[in-house]
């Protein structure tokens, strides 16, 4: 209760941008993600990042300052941080069937442990995330289990995004049974859709 | 548990480390236990269970020590449970074993199912 207090102070007198980390699994679309808002609020030619099939694309964390995200007349300026997925294993030899060489999937491998520790260590400084599963995915992962607890003790607000709903095999109902008490958001990140949705629970969310 | 592959015998180590014992023990002294225990190919079920930041500051630190021969851990553990008005928070069994010997197939809220196969 103190600290719901302590942060509903601190967000009054805040006066920087809000922080919002996207988090999630490798592969789930954070990246993808990242560079909707952008395209949709900054300039439809920026990315955040690469996007990829291999996982570990991103390996370190990206912020992009200074977005005006507004949705049906509310208006929320943020710091966007695009963080490395969070696994527990990391192992080269998954890299070589997509084309690395041992040398190149070892050299991933390491700067993506670097990566997920860098994600672990962001949470200290953010305001808010979005916490991106994919839907057409078992979403009681120990990933998705182990950030939402300390998303909950550390009360950092945060809302689930479904993504991917518009694949045949998406199920964004499945994450919001499991779920059942948090906010949870089904989008498609790389075709827009539901964007709107998404936009206006951050804005009532991380205000 | 001695289990059969290849038609010789081997043996893979459990511990199973009890709530008490658990509690004796600072967050620190789980974590470097438990890393300690997988690297050496066993599987610890902790039954009092680790919280959600002792479960990051665990994939933290097994990040800082993977390797070729270390690729990580494979965790599962029950969600925590809340007590009166949501103030008390009571963690639940958890099971961590290295990745390439343990497999998580099948989780909810409560039950973990894992497959665990001898390299």
């Amino acid at each position: 209760m103190r600290r719901g207090f302590l942060l509903l102070l601190k967000r009054l007198l805040r006066r920087r941008n809000t922080k919002i980390g996207i988090y999630g699994a490798p592969n789930a679309g954070k990246t993808t993600l990242a560079n909707r808002i952008l395209h949709d609020f900054l300039d439809h030619g920026e990315e955040m990042g690469v996007v990829s099939e291999i996982p570990h694309e991103t390996r370190r964390a990206y912020r992009k300052e200074g977005i005006l995200i507004t949705a049906k007349g509310a208006k929320l300026k943020v710091d966007i941080v695009d963080t490395p997925g969070l696994a527990t294993k990391i192992d080269f030899h998954d890299f070589i069937p997509y084309g690395l060489s041992e040398e190149e999937a070892k050299k991933r491998a390491k700067e993506a442990t670097e990566g997920v520790i860098e994600a672990i260590k962001w949470l200290d400084d953010l305001d808010g995330v979005l916490l991106v599963m994919d839907a057409t995915e078992d979403p009681f992962t120990q990933a998705n289990i182990v950030i939402i607890g300390n998303l909950e003790a550390r009360d950092i607000p945060f809302i689930i995004v479904a993504n991917k709903m518009d694949l045949e095999n998406a199920v964004p109902a499945r994450i919001k049974n499991a779920f059942p008490q948090h906010v949870v958001v089904p989008i498609s990140a790389l075709k827009g859709e539901n964007m709107e949705k998404l936009y206006e629970e951050m804005a009532r969310c991380f205000r | 548990m001695r289990m059969s592959g290849s038609g010789e015998e081997r043996n893979i180590k459990l511990d199973l480390i009890s709530e008490e014992r658990m509690a004796s023990m600072t967050s620190m002294e789980k974590i470097r236990f438990i890393l300690d225990g997988v690297k050496l190919g066993n599987i610890v079920v902790l039954e009092g269970g680790l919280t959600p930041e002792e479960q990051m500051k665990l994939i933290e630190m097994t990040m800082s020590e993977i390797s070729e021969d270390f690729t990580g851990i494979e965790i599962g553990s029950y969600p925590l449970k809340r007590g009166f008005l949501r103030l008390r928070r009571r963690t639940r069994l958890t099971i961590v074993g290295p990745a390439n010997m343990m497999k998580t197939i099948k989780k909810d809220k409560d039950l973990i199912r894992a497959i665990i196969s001898i390299v």
